[in-house]
This record gives structure tokens, C-alpha cells and sequence, in this order.
């Protein structure tokens, strides 16, 4: 699971091109939206959209994506338990 | 606006027909042209319905007599269809006749061909006549060589108002006297770029789309082209060419809100519409028809509801979209709206908002359902763009 | 009554250092390099870092560039917004097509399509100024700048507008300039660079940039010049360039010899250089001038030559770099001139205050 949050976070970072970010500057448990690190909505589909590319992860509506999203932990969670890939 | 700029020829093609009159025929008889996607290959083909010209691009390229080696998109051949009718409608034939200019529009360009042969080109040199279709500019260079222009010429893209303000530009070289004859409208064909990028921000709609009604779901993409020829009155009266009908108004101003959603208040299209009549010196109430910009996407159909009632003061003329017949034609669609718009006022009847069941929560707008005969003098037509680009004209009968 | 139209404010990022207020005093030599990116300025200072990330070379550059011009100009509110751009926003469009074709229709999302509709940078700077008023993008190869200093022109000289933001800006994108250099429009990594520099082999320098002004009715201190007339033809169908430039210069009651100097856009491509050999002859007495060895070529790169033209109008010099030609005569009037492959035959013509 800690290989997992840091690839996470590595690949976050690259997907949402947060320049002069390292993987080291994000908690497991900060919040990625809103006060945290302070991601909006389009951040979110580029999420969704890399958690089905590859975790073979697909939400059925945008509340789950949503509280899903909320953290690293809460997407290293998610995708242990409902990776297809 | 000193002198109203006349309208002396128009040419179409769209889903619902290859010309001008083949369009109106289509509009009178509510046969509309949505269809499944044929001539593309998507993975979107089951999931959504389109405005498709079933033509394919071999069929266009020998409507045109183009030879083999030809490197027009299909864009630019929609394109060159739909001017030439114009150019024809208009009596335009000589030399001096054809010094004239022509503002093009379009947001596709030659992006049908790069999304084809993108990879492909590297590999083989029978595609690279197309690379350069690429730029829009060089569309607009084909159309305008085939048709023989020799006058100043130039593109806009700006979403779905890019022909509306083509018309605009073309209008207001006339006024300033820079030249005398201008044709100007606009062009895009289907290509897998739109329908997919149209997806991801999920406003495509899986049926017909039913505008101005409660339970809208997302827009029906389409391709199609569609120019006017704009005169001076000195040219056409030197022409002996009778207008078909005159630009009255127009206008071009931004939403400033977001980069694809319109703000709930509509205050882009407000200001357009606003700023169009004043230009005109036109009352609110003289507006006998709107043709609406009407996408049936959420967003739009509150926003243009909203800024419809506010300028009208609720007391909104009869209105309709076109976009069930034709689908979404993207930069296209504000010249192939005009040309129904000329169609409404030449004939005296507007053509029904189709699919409608139910109207709107949000106010009591019910659109015109059904062919209507109207006497009518003056209408306005609306087109709203992302980038919160929004556009009006306004179009008065001889 | 026309209003004179009044260059107030300039912004300008290129392949030289040109957006701190110095006109050219050190010259980057880009050593004949195919490819010449800008030298970018701070983006940090001007866009927040969670926008900035999102947005590519294009429109941040157009944002800094208009933030400047804007800035000297001495203006919050704008009437209109008018850019130019030959290919738009190539990087977002090349992003959405590669992961469209690369995944077959899977796992794309909205952002890259966004920002790939040519009026990305116009509708950006409305965005951030509020501005509502008139927003017109023009994507017309290489007289898209012109077109949209033509609009800006015409609204200032019939007074539909007091103050209006105009740009000219392009992108690189690394498959599209491959494809460029495979039909041989840019030059390549296997041109010579001897025959580069000296405009024996075929194609151009791909360059970038972007170029923003601020025109208004009103002259001001920061004035650096008027914009007198803009012209352009898609084909010269019935003149030779020539003609096009004398009944140009005619029509604007002038002769020949009042233009003390002009801005060529000789490219070093041996295909269509030779346009301008022509040219040179008419103007035998005037300062000719050329810049793209500096720059590189792009399609709105005539929005640099106005950047240029504002500069020697302000400092009354003209750095050595750029001289074809000397002229003998204080620089009241100039002309820049240009063409693309033939094609687009452009003409801008500004006068001094």
C-alpha cells in the first residue's frame, strides 16, 4: 500500500502537471480538493480518467468518484480493493 | 448603422439537404437528418445520433470535379459546395464581379484529414498533400481559389458564432467602404476530434434532441456550410441584382464566465442581442421570429431562456431552434441558421422547434411547434460559442 | 470623422529577450537551430499556479503579453479583444489527438479539447479582465495578426471602440513541426546550416511567439506610433507584389520615397525569398530591414515586426542585427511587408507621433 500512495502521488502530480510539487509535499490524508491541496473539478475528471486507464478502476456515478477522491488513502483503498489491472 | 447591407445570394448544404432548396423543402416537411455516424469510424457510433451529410468524401470530391491529387478536407469541400450555390444564387460571374472578399469560418479546418493520417503521413507521402490542411487559412485558400476570389479573405474561429461573426466582419468591411462585395459564412465537417472531445464534457445527447424542453439532455453534433453574399448598394444597384433581403443588425460580446459553460443569467447573449438591436435602431418588439441558438444542452437552452425573457421584458416573440434538423454544425451553424432565417422571412413561415413535449421549469417558453405561416418583416437569429463568444444578427425582408 | 489609432501599450515574447522593456541589446544567437522557442519570462508573476499549470506556451505567453501591454497602455478595462493565430493552439490539439489515437477513443478528457478551439487565448484574457465586450479571433495563416490589427483598426477609426487589445501569437507542437519539416515548409535537423543561413535550402526556421498592443483613440505618452492602414490578399491574382505595395502606399497618400523605412519577412526559404528581391528595388533610398533570422518564422510572426517598428519609432535607433540596408533619413513612416509561401500577401503601415 506505501508503493501504491507514492505512485499515486508521483502520478498525480504528472497528470495534473503540479509544477515544483514533489511526492514529499502531499500527506496521505490531506485533502486533495478544495482548502488541501486545492484541486477543482477538472482535476477530477483527469483522475477518474486515470483511474480507469490504469486501474481498470470505472465509477457508476460522480458522487462515488468523489468521495474516493477525497485523499491518497482513500484512492489506495479503493483501488486494493477494486483494481481489474 | 448607417445603411442596411443587402443580402443578395445565399447557398447550403446540410444534413437536410444539398442545397438551398433542397433545405427548405426538408424544413416544410419536418424531415429532419439525424442519423447514426456512417462515414466515420468511432466507437461512439451506437451511443450517439449526428447531423451526418451522407455523402462520402469521394461523392463530394466529384460533385466538385476536384482531380485526384486534390488536398481539400472535407470541410473545405462542404465548403466550396455551399459558396459556390451562393456565389451562383447571387449572379456573381465576372472578374470584377468576383473581386470581392470572403470571410470564411470554421473550428474543424483540415482536422478530419490530420486525425486520419496523423501517424501515416510519416509513413506514407501520398498523405502529405494534406498536412497543410491543418491550418485553418489553408481551408479558407481552397475555397476561395476554386471559386475564383480575388478579393481580401481571412478565417475566424470563435466556437459556434464563428460564421455569425464572419457575417459581422463582412458587414462592417462594407460600411467602412473597404470593399463592396463580400461573401461570408461558414464551414465544419464531423470528424472524430469533435464527437469525442464533445463527449468528454458530456453534453451529447443519445436520442433526438428536443431544445427549450424540461427534459433536454445534451446536443446531436453535425456538419454542414452555408455562406450569404453581402453587397454595398452601390454594387447591387449597379448590378441590377434585386436583395433577398438586408443585415439590419449585429452584434458580438462576451459571457466573460467560464471557458465552455455559459453564466446561468445569459449576460452574454443578453449584451449581443441587446447591443444587435440598438445597432439596428430596432425595437424589441419589431422581432417577429427568433431562430434560437437553442443546442438543447442544459446550460444553453437556461441561459438563452433567461437572456431572451430579459430582453424582451417576457414578452418573448415566437422562436425556435433548428438544430433537430440539422444537428449542432459547430462554426457552420450561424450562416446555415441564417440561410433558414432568410428562408423564414422569404417565405413567410417559421419552422417548428421539433421533439419539444414539455416546457421548461424555469420560465413559460414554449417554442413553435409546428410549420407556421407568420407575416413577418424582421428576424433574429442567436449563436453562442465556447469562450462565452456570443453573436446576434438581425435580418430584414426587402 | 476616422479617429487616428494610437499604438499605447506593447507586449512581446519571442525567441529574444523582448519582454523587459530593452530593444534587442543582447541578441541570442540561435545558431541556425531548425526550432527556436521563446525565452520565456516569469509566468509565476503573472498567472496563479493552479491556472498556470493547465495552459500551454500559447496562451500563457498571450497572457503576459497583453498583461504588459495593457500595463504600459495604463488601462484595466478593454472594449474588444482581437487575437491572430495561423495554427491556434497546436499543443492541447496534439495532446487530445494523440490520446485519441493512441487509446482508441478511451480515457480522454475535456481539458486538452478545451484549450485546443483557436480562441483559447482571447476567450482567457476575457476571463481574467471581465472583459464583455467584442472578442474576435481570426485564424488566417499568415495574415492572422493583420486581420485582427484590421479590425481593431476599423473599430478605433469609426469609433465603435476607444481602446482595444490586439495580438498575434503561435506555438510550437513537436509532431505537427515534424511534419512541417517532412514536406520540407520548416527546414530540418539535416539542413545544412550554411544553406540555412544563407537561403539555399528550402524551408524555414519553426519559431514562436506572441505579440500584444494596445490601440486607442486617444494619444498618450506611452504612444509609440499610429497605426496608419492594413492590407492583405490571399492570392495576387492581378498584380505582382510590386503593384500590391505602390497602390497600398498610393492609397494612403503617399509616395514612395515618404517611407523611410520597411520590415521585410525574407525567411532564408530559397522557394520564395526571391519575392522580395523585387521589393528591394522600389525602395532604394529607405532603411530595409529584416528580422526572422532573429525570430524565426510563424505565422503571426508580423505582430514581432510591429513589436520592432514600436521600438525604433520610441528609441529612434535601429540595432545593426536587423539592417538589410541603411536608409539615409529620420524614420517618420514604416512599412512591413510579408508573405507566406506566396500566399497571404500582407502590408501594415505605421507613422510616427
Amino acid at each position: 500500500m506505501i508503493n501504491l500512495k507514492f505512485e499515486l502521488k508521483t502520478k498525480l502530480i504528472a497528470a495534473l502537471n503540479l509544477e515544483g510539487m514533489t511526492p514529499d509535499d502531499i500527506n496521505d490524508s490531506d485533502s486533495l480538493f478544495g482548502d488541501g491541496i486545492g484541486l477543482d473539478s477538472i482535476d477530477a475528471l483527469e483522475l477518474i480518467v486515470m483511474l480507469d486507464k490504469d486501474y481498470g478502476i470505472k465509477f457508476t456515478n460522480t458522487e462515488e468518484g468523489q468521495s474516493v477522491l477525497k485523499s491518497i488513502s482513500s484512492m489506495a483503498e479503493y483501488i486494493t480493493s477494486n483494481r481489474t489491472k | 448603422m448607417n445603411n442596411r447591407i443587402a443580402i443578395t445570394g445565399m447557398g447550403i448544404v446540410s444534413a437536410i439537404g444539398m442545397n438551398v432548396e433542397e433545405n427548405y423543402g426538408s424544413l416544410m416537411q419536418k424531415k429532419h437528418g439525424i442519423s447514426r455516424v456512417e462515414f466515420i469510424k468511432t466507437k461512439l457510433k451506437s451511443s450517439i445520433l449526428v447531423g451526418e451529410i451522407k455523402k462520402s468524401n469521394q461523392e463530394l470530391s466529384h460533385i466538385l470535379g476536384l482531380d485526384k491529387g486534390h488536398n481539400f478536407s472535407r470541410t473545405a469541400m462542404l465548403g466550396t459546395i455551399a459558396a459556390k450555390e451562393a456565389v451562383k444564387d447571387a449572379g456573381l460571374s465576372t472578374e470584377s464581379d468576383m473581386d470581392c472578399g470572403f470571410i470564411n469560418a470554421t473550428s474543424v479546418g483540415g482536422m478530419d484529414m490530420t486525425e486520419r493520417y496523423f501517424y501515416d503521413f510519416v509513413e506514407n507521402p501520398e498523405y502529405r498533400r494534406f498536412v497543410e490542411t491543418q491550418c485553418t487559412g489553408v481551408n479558407t485558400q481552397n475555397i476561395s481559389d476554386y471559386i475564383k476570389i480575388s478579393g481580401l479573405s481571412t478565417t475566424i474561429s470563435t466556437a459556434c458564432s464563428s460564421a455569425a461573426n464572419a457575417v459581422i466582419f463582412g458587414a462592417r468591411l462594407i460600411e467602412t467602404g473597404r470593399l463592396q462585395r463580400v461573401i461570408v459564412g461558414g464551414t465544419d465537417a464531423l470528424c472524430k476530434f469533435t464527437m469525442n472531445g464533445f463527449n468528454t464534457l458530456m453534453i451529447l445527447s443519445d436520442n433526438y434532441i428536443s431544445p427549450f424542453d424540461n427534459n433536454r439532455k445534451g446536443l446531436n453534433l453535425g456538419e454542414g456550410a452555408a455562406y450569404l453574399v453581402l453587397e454595398s448598394k452601390d454594387s447591387y444597384i449597379e448590378r441590377g441584382k434585386e436583395p433577398l433581403a438586408f443585415l439590419s443588425g449585429y452584434a458580438n460580446s462576451n459571457d466573460a464566465f467560464h471557458q465552455t459553460a455559459s453564466s446561468e443569467d445569459g449576460a452574454g447573449a443578453f449584451l449581443a442581442m441587446k447591443k444587435a438591436l440598438k445597432l439596428g435602431h430596432i425595437d424589441s418588439k419589431d422581432i417577429d421570429y427568433i431562430n434560437a441558438h437553442g443546442t438543447a444542452t442544459p446550460n444553453n437552452d437556461l441561459s438563452e431562456g433567461r437572456a431572451i425573457s430579459r430582453v424582451f421584458n417576457n414578452e418573448v416573440p415566437k422562436f425556435s431552434s433548428t438544430k433537430p434538423y440539422t444537428g449542432h454544425t459547430l462554426a457552420a451553424a450561424a450562416s446555415i441558421e441564417a440561410v433558414f432565417s432568410l428562408l423564414a422571412l422569404k417565405n413567410q413561415v417559421i419552422f417548428p422547434n421539433l421533439n419539444f413535449k414539455e416546457k421548461m421549469s424555469e420560465f413559460n417558453l414554449t417554442p413553435v411547434l409546428e410549420v407556421e405561416k407568420v407575416k413577418m418583416n424582421t428576424v433574429l437569429s442567436n449563436s453562442f460559442g465556447f469562450g462565452g463568444n456570443c453573436s446576434a444578427l438581425i435580418f430584414n425582408k426587402s | 470623422m476616422i479617429k487616428n489609432c494610437y499604438i499605447n501599450g506593447v507586449g512581446c515574447i519571442s525567441a529574444q529577450k523582448t519582454y523587459d522593456g530593452t530593444f534587442l541589446n543582447e541578441i541570442i544567437d540561435h545558431d541556425n537551430e531548425p526550432v527556436v522557442n521563446v525565452v520565456k519570462p516569469e509566468y509565476h508573476k503573472y498567472i496563479s499556479p493552479s491556472s498556470v499549470r493547465r495552459m500551454s506556451s500559447g496562451v500563457k505567453n498571450g497572457i503576459v503579453a497583453s498583461t504588459l501591454a495593457m500595463d504600459e497602455a495604463n488601462i484595466e478595462q478593454i472594449d474588444a479583444i482581437i487575437t491572430g493565430t495561423g495554427l491556434g493552439c497546436l499543443q492541447d490539439s496534439e495532446k487530445f489527438l494523440k490520446c485519441l489515437i493512441e487509446h482508441d477513443e478511451e480515457y480522454l478528457t475535456p481539458t486538452p479539447f478545451i484549450q485546443s478551439t483557436h480562441n483559447t487565448v482571447a476567450g482567457q484574457i476575457a476571463l481574467m479582465h471581465k472583459c464583455k465586450g467584442y472578442n474576435f479571433t481570426y485564424v488566417n495563416t499568415s495574415s492572422s495578426f493583420n486581420a485582427a490589427l484590421l479590425d481593431g483598426l476599423m473599430q478605433i477609426q469609426t469609433n465603435e471602440a476607444k481602446s482595444v487589445l490586439v495580438g498575434g501569437v503561435d506555438e510550437i507542437a513537436p509532431h505537427t513541426t515534424s511534419l512541417f519539416q517532412i514536406i520540407e515548409h520548416y527546414k530540418s535537423s539535416t539542413t545544412n546550416k550554411n544553406d540555412s543561413q544563407n537561403g539555399q535550402s528550402k524551408g524555414h526556421v519553426c519559431g514562436e511567439g506572441c505579440a500584444f498592443f494596445v490601440i486607442e483613440s486617444e494619444k498618450k505618452e506611452s504612444s509609440y506610433c499610429e497605426v496608419v492602414d492594413v492590407h492583405f490578399l490571399n492570392r495576387l491574382s492581378h498584380k505582382a507584389p510590386n503593384e500590391f505595395i505602390v497602390d497600398f502606399i498610393r492609397k494612403n497618400q503617399l509616395e514612395l520615397d515618404a517611407v523611410d523605412a520597411v520590415i521585410l519577412g525574407c525567411n532564408n526559404d530559397v522557394s520564395f525569398d526571391h519575392i522580395y528581391d523585387g521589393i528591394q528595388h522600389l525602395f532604394s533610398t529607405s532603411h530595409l530591414l529584416t528580422y526572422k533570422h532573429l525570430f524565426g518564422e510563424f505565422m503571426t510572426s508580423t505582430g514581432v515586426a510591429t513589436w520592432m517598428a514600436c521600438q525604433i519609432f520610441k528609441t529612434s535607433s535601429i540595432p545593426k542585427e536587423l539592417v538589410l540596408q541603411e536608409g539615409h533619413r529620420p524614420i517618420k513612416n514604416i512599412l512591413i511587408y510579408n508573405q507566406y509561401r506566396d500566399r497571404d500577401h500582407s502590408l501594415i503601415l505605421l507613422k510616427n507621433v
